[in-house]
């Protein structure tokens, strides 16, 4: 029960860190964006706006977006660790940040349209467990807003009316074409976390799992590396634009992840994440001590 | 154009283009679903006088209760601003609206109802809930608290310095048309299509 409790204080922490304090890389991309748009554009002024709201919830501890959006965890703890116990500790926290205003009432009864009140519901937070070697127990999360899973999309190739077949050139086009689609309605200029192959539910999971990568890492992969770094150019060529306004900046990162496939199916899974990429990790060690991960 | 003070006049509001950067000063009103059905539903007297001349901010705000009995913002940021697209243009004209904030943009039905009355619409900077309600100065009073709740009820505000982005104006100009149209071009471009 102590034990328990203790973990509950962790994960809070963990929660208001995530929905209080945009990770450094996202920071310094988002910077990097402000000094490449023109002077005195829309693009320019959004972006300056964005990162002086950045530094204030940091400073205030409140909410960088007032939409706290669906806390996606993932969950790593050696063997005997009851993910029971880990779940529900995980749930407490979301509720009692909730109570302390680091997220807002997010969660909607779908029948009855009433809001739960405390933050939590069926499938809110969203708990994904794995057993590992290590003695930690690893935990990451992402706050993961509505306006921007609204603009998520998954495409099945070939896709004839994109040019688009069974090949990573295929992957390149429904991505480019589902970011128009998006526009600036995901609140750009945003991150995109994609999956190939997979089914339609594990698609979804692993896309949104490579936005707990860092903007700045490398993909393992080089094919997937060289991917993700020609999105990235071209995206910028389409003048989406912050917030849609236009300009030079509409991804700040891409991020690939690959899963097997049936024979039959080919999906390209798209989860957009808006500027407020917000993710926090903590490492409980055997002992107790924790350690923050961005 | 830096500062635009609320109310204001249709004049003014003429003279605003696409691409405007403007920071709002002045007395305006929030509403969202519930408000604008509610808008058109009957002419509401007791509000009309806080929406003549002024503007229309699709925010469901976070506020606070302070001990002394005030209101104050938490959090407001804008939301998207489409889900209001059968009402806003006849909320603008029935009420004298100059014009309307949010973000995503709006259709044509909006954009024609902005030309044919006098306003605008004005992009509030998506998920800066943080700048946004340091803008907002006071809470003057509210409508429709226990109807609809705090998210939803309209919230008669003082904000200062209020940053804005004017993407349509009163000449039929939306930057969200224009913006979507040349990225389309250029996704062809890139993807050897329609050439
Ligand atoms: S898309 Fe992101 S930044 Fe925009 S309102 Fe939603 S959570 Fe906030």
């Amino acid at each position: 029960m102590a034990e328990a409790d203790r973990y509950v204080e962790t994960f809070v922490e963990l929660v208001r860190r995530a929905a209080t304090e945009l990770p450094p890389d996202v920071v310094e991309a988002l910077q990097k964006a402000r000094e490449r748009e023109q002077q005195e554009t829309l693009a320019q002024r959004a972006l300056a706006t964005i990162l002086n709201n950045v530094d204030l919830a940091r400073e205030a501890s409140l909410p960088i977006c007032q939409d706290t959006g669906t806390p996606v965890v993932w969950i790593h703890h050696p063997i005997g660790v009851s993910t029971r116990e880990l779940g529900s500790a995980m749930v407490e926290a979301v509720r009692r940040a909730t109570a302390k205003q680091y997220l807002r009432p997010n969660a909607v009864n779908t029948f009855t349209g009433k809001n739960t009140g405390d933050g939590t519901g069926r499938g809110i937070p969203l708990l994904h467990f794995e057993e590992w070697d290590s003695p930690d127990i690893e935990v990451r999360l992402i706050l993961k807003g509505g306006g921007s899973e609204n603009v998520s999309a998954q495409y099945k190739l070939p896709d004839s009316r994109l040019g688009a077949g069974r090949d990573l050139e295929g992957v390149r086009r429904v991505v480019l074409d589902a970011l128009v689609a998006a526009q600036g309605k995901g609140c750009a200029p945003g991150v995109l976390g994609i999956c190939i192959g997979g089914d339609r539910v594990s698609g979804f999971e692993e896309s949104k799992r490579q936005l707990l990568r860092p903007l700045p890492d490398t993909n393992p992969v080089p094919e997937l590396a060289a991917l993700e770094e020609t999105i990235l150019t071209q995206a910028n060529t389409l003048g989406v634009g912050p917030m849609g306004f236009g300009g030079r900046t509409t991804l700040i990162g891409v991020k690939i992840g690959v899963l097997d496939r049936l024979p039959a199916c080919y999906f390209v899974t798209i989860s957009y994440m808006c500027w407020a990429d917000r993710r926090a990790g903590v490492r409980i060690a055997e002992g107790g001590e924790v350690t923050w991960l961005s | 154009m830096a500062e635009l003070k609320l109310p204001v006049d249709e004049a003014t509001i003429r003279g605003l283009k696409m691409g405007d950067y403007v920071e709002l000063t002045g007395r305006m009103i929030t509403g969202r679903d519930a408000a604008h059905k509610w808008l058109i539903e009957s002419f509401r007297e007791e509000v009309a006088p806080f929406m003549k001349d002024t503007v229309i901010y699709h925010c469901g705000p976070v506020v606070r209760h302070d001990d002394d009995g005030s209101w104050s913002f938490v959090a407001a940021g804008p939301t998207t601003s489409i889900r209001e697209e059968p009402y806003q243009a006849d909320v603008i004209c029935t009420y004298g609206l100059r014009g309307v904030i949010g973000k995503g943009g709006m259709g044509r039905k909006t954009l024609d109802g902005l030309a044919r009355c006098g306003a605008v619409y004005l992009h509030a900077v998506g998920g800066a809930a943080q700048v946004l309600a340091r803008s907002v100065k006071r809470v003057e009073r509210v409508f429709m608290l226990e109807e609809f709740g705090v998210p939803e009820a309209l919230w008669v505000i003082d904000v200062e310095r209020f940053p804005v982005m004017v993407t349509m104006d009163s000449h039929g100009g939306s930057l969200h048309e224009t913006v979507e149209q040349q990225s389309r071009q250029k996704l062809e471009e890139l993807l050897g299509l329609g050439a």
